[in-house]
């Protein structure tokens, strides 16, 4: 009996959390599927109809718009947030005194709730309250910044608060990486008299590899799940100009009672997380086994 | 010991309700901020003092949406609440879910028939049985202006779109901004309404936006509609994106803006901050004929047990009943559903509201709001919203606008 015990234990403390991950993970995303589906409205509905929905989806500008606005956002925010989160990092491993009261300061946005940081921008960049507003007061009366209420450029609006969020937590993690990159290398490269920027370009970015991989897995679902930034910052506006995918599929489910294509739109939304995390977790599994 | 004496209580309680049948009610509402939740608590009262046993249920929270989550939820578990606040085509599409109750017998037996407006009694029944207790009525075709504004630009208030135009244009030069309003897509589609309203008269207005006409919804006088939403693009300040309606309602108050198209839930805003119809501002139906309606209304859902049977019948009573309908309108800026309240304690825009209503009733022209959900089904009016929204975000041509409006309507179905 202890045998069996000392034996089977791990399978005993993991199987409730396997169950509740099976169940409420992998069986919602199988019942999303089917209703995806079938024609629901108001309650889910289990006949199966065909590809309805997602011809619906596919036949709605508004969804064109929402993903359109993902791969905006998405490229943009993944690669500038990544850009300046590693210049930052570059910037405060050079040995510098107040190190830590920096580190503290730019990883301090990571603190607030996207709905902070959204309402906060909605402020600044507010035509009639904002940065407009301001540089006007100071008598350059022609400027204009108006990205937040012009349907063209409000995407980006969500870009930059994204990015002002986000950038921190990236610097952090190169941070962690630049400093885990042997320094015997570096002494030896040193001496040698190659020139430092030669010694990051060379040696320390491309050791640093599974760090870019991290930080461009966390930053790319944290675009595609972005909803609460856009709800605070633009509330989907102007017109639906800045809807993203999971505010369109919040619509759909929430307000108009079309769970059909709230379901469909969810489905393509983790095709699009599957495009991503598929490609990793092969390299990762196939890297363990070499 | 203790649970034992609740025991004994609980089975008091038990065999009292057997015998007696007991009125409960558990009522599943979003009426939570100030003058709602006292018009809710003035029911609350009611309800108790016929010696009902009410349960509140307030879900607060995105207008009603997180309200209808947590509806669906109780429902799928098949533990429905009483009565539940639903308005427009959303009744009977959870009616065709096979979850509403049949109160005739009250509806009879109150005569609701007679006292309520045919179109509006038309909303509270499923397949001829009554399943649904009126509220209120809500006008949402009212245009509010500053009075002060208009006196010192010598206008009146409009009774046309180009009189309206032609104002707008004369605040614009004198540096007052003409309309205020704010850029949420319901906000847009109210003004968007209210327009079509005017341009399409209420014939079109119902072919549009009740039958969805291909016709009407691609015919010259939409592109109209849109042509004139267009021009009052024009009339809006630049920083209006995203603002609250109460917001754009403050700025004619004070005189930054001079009008602003909203239902009269405006009103409540003007009257807390201490303003006077008919001096400080003023209210007219928007130019053209017809009477939008958004009426608030109590879905009665299937429950079992005597107790809550009866309370369902009560509830239903007392909400349809004079005093609660005079109170609870009082309290929000809206009218009585019922035609026969004396509206003595009301104010003129009220008085104003129904006089045009009990006459739209007799003349046909008593319609539904389309972008407050009371004339298409949610997926059908947010496809409609939709293109209205984007229309007027950018600067798509009606032409345009109007094809996609079809288009839009048909992927909807």
């Amino acid at each position: 009996m202890t045998k069996w015990l000392e034996e089977n234990t791990p399978k005993l403390v993991l199987a409730p959390s396997f169950i509740a991950v099976l169940i409420f993970v992998y069986g919602f995303i199988a019942w999303t599927a089917w209703v995806s589906f079938t024609r629901s409205r108001l309650l889910p509905r289990y006949d199966i109809e065909g590809l309805i929905q997602y011809e619906r989806l596919f036949a709605s500008p508004r969804w064109d718009t929402a993903l359109n606005n993902l791969f905006v956002f998405g490229i943009l925010f993944i690669l500038i947030a990544m850009v300046l989160g590693l210049i930052l990092a570059i910037l405060l491993d050079q040995n510098i005194r107040t190190e830590g009261a920096i580190r503290t300061i730019y990883l301090y946005p990571m603190a607030l709730s996207m709905i902070v940081t959204g309402t906060a921008w909605k402020w600044i960049l507010n035509p009639g309250l904002g940065v407009e507003a301001m540089v006007r007061g100071w008598g350059f009366e022609s400027f204009t910044f108006d990205w937040l209420v012009n349907p063209d450029m409000a995407i980006y609006t969500v870009v930059i608060a994204a990015i002002w969020q986000s950038s921190g937590f990236v610097m952090a993690l190169f941070l962690a990486g630049l400093r885990s990159v042997d320094g015997e290398i570096i002494k030896a490269a040193q001496v040698d008299g190659i020139p430092t920027w030669r010694i990051y370009t060379a040696i320390i970015i491309p050791s640093m590899a599974p760090i870019f991989l991290s930080a461009f897995i966390v930053l790319s679902h944290l675009a595609i799940k972005s909803f609460d930034l856009v709800i605070a910052l633009t509330g989907g506006g102007p017109g639906y100009a800045t809807d993203l995918p999971a505010t369109y599929m919040y619509a759909m489910a929430f307000s108009r009672g079309d769970i059909g294509q709230a379901a469909s739109s969810a489905m393509i939304m983790m095709m699009v997380v599957f495009a991503i995390v598929v490609p990793y977790l092969y390299s990762e599994l196939r890297s363990k086994d070499d | 010991m203790k649970s034992v004496f609740f025991g004994a209580v609980s089975a008091t309680a038990l065999i009292a309700s057997a015998v007696h049948a007991e009125p409960q009610a558990e009522v599943l509402h979003w009426w939570t901020s100030g003058g709602e939740a006292k018009s809710v608590a003035v029911l609350q009262e009611e309800f108790a003092s016929k010696g009902g046993t009410w349960t509140d249920m307030p879900v607060a929270g995105g207008g009603g949406d997180a309200a209808m989550t947590a509806l669906r939820a109780r429902v799928l578990s098949g533990n429905a609440p009483t009565a539940v606040q639903l308005k427009g085509p959303a009744i009977q599409e959870w009616y065709e879910e096979g979850v509403l109750a049949d109160i005739s017998a009250v509806a009879e037996a109150q005569g609701w028939a007679d006292v309520l407006p045919a179109s509006i009694a038309g909303h509270m029944k499923c397949e001829g049985t009554w399943c649904a207790a009126p509220v209120n009525v809500h006008r949402v075709d009212w245009i509010w202006a500053n009075a002060d504004v208009l006196e010192a630009n010598g206008i009146e208030m409009p009774t046309t779109w180009d009189e309206f135009n032609a104002a707008a244009d004369k605040l614009a030069a004198a540096g007052v901004i003409p309309l205020a309003h704010g850029g949420q897509a319901w906000q847009d589609a109210t003004v968007f309404e209210a327009v079509a309203l005017g341009i399409l008269g209420p014939d079109g207005f119902r072919k549009a936006f009740v039958d969805l006409d291909m016709d009407t919804l691609k015919s010259d006088e939409m592109k109209a509609v849109f042509d004139q939403m267009r021009t009052m693009r024009g009339y809006v300040d630049e920083n209006f994106s995203g603002r609250d309606w109460n917001l754009a309602t403050a700025m004619v108050m004070n005189g930054e803006a001079a009008f602003q198209i909203m239902g009269d839930w405006a009103k409540g805003e003007f009257m807390a901050a201490g303003k006077v119809p008919g001096e400080d501002f003023l209210c007219a139906s928007v130019p053209g004929d017809g009477f939008l309606y958004n009426v608030d209304s109590f879905a009665m859902f299937n429950v079992d047990g005597d107790d809550k049977k009866a309370g369902q019948d009560l509830l239903a009573e007392l909400i349809v009943g004079q005093n609660f309908q005079k109170v609870f309108n009082l309290n929000k800026g809206s009218i009585p559903a019922r035609i026969d309240v004396p509206l003595d304690e009301f104010d003129s825009c009220a008085h104003l509201s129904a006089k045009d209503m009990s006459e739209s009733s007799d003349n046909g022209s008593l319609l539904p709001s389309y972008a407050h959900g009371m004339a298409l089904r949610g997926a059908q009016s947010g496809a409609i919203t939709d293109v209205v929204t984007a229309h007027f975000n950018s600067d798509m041509s009606s032409d345009e606008a109007v094809n996609m409006l079809a288009d839009a309507v048909a992927n909807s179905m």
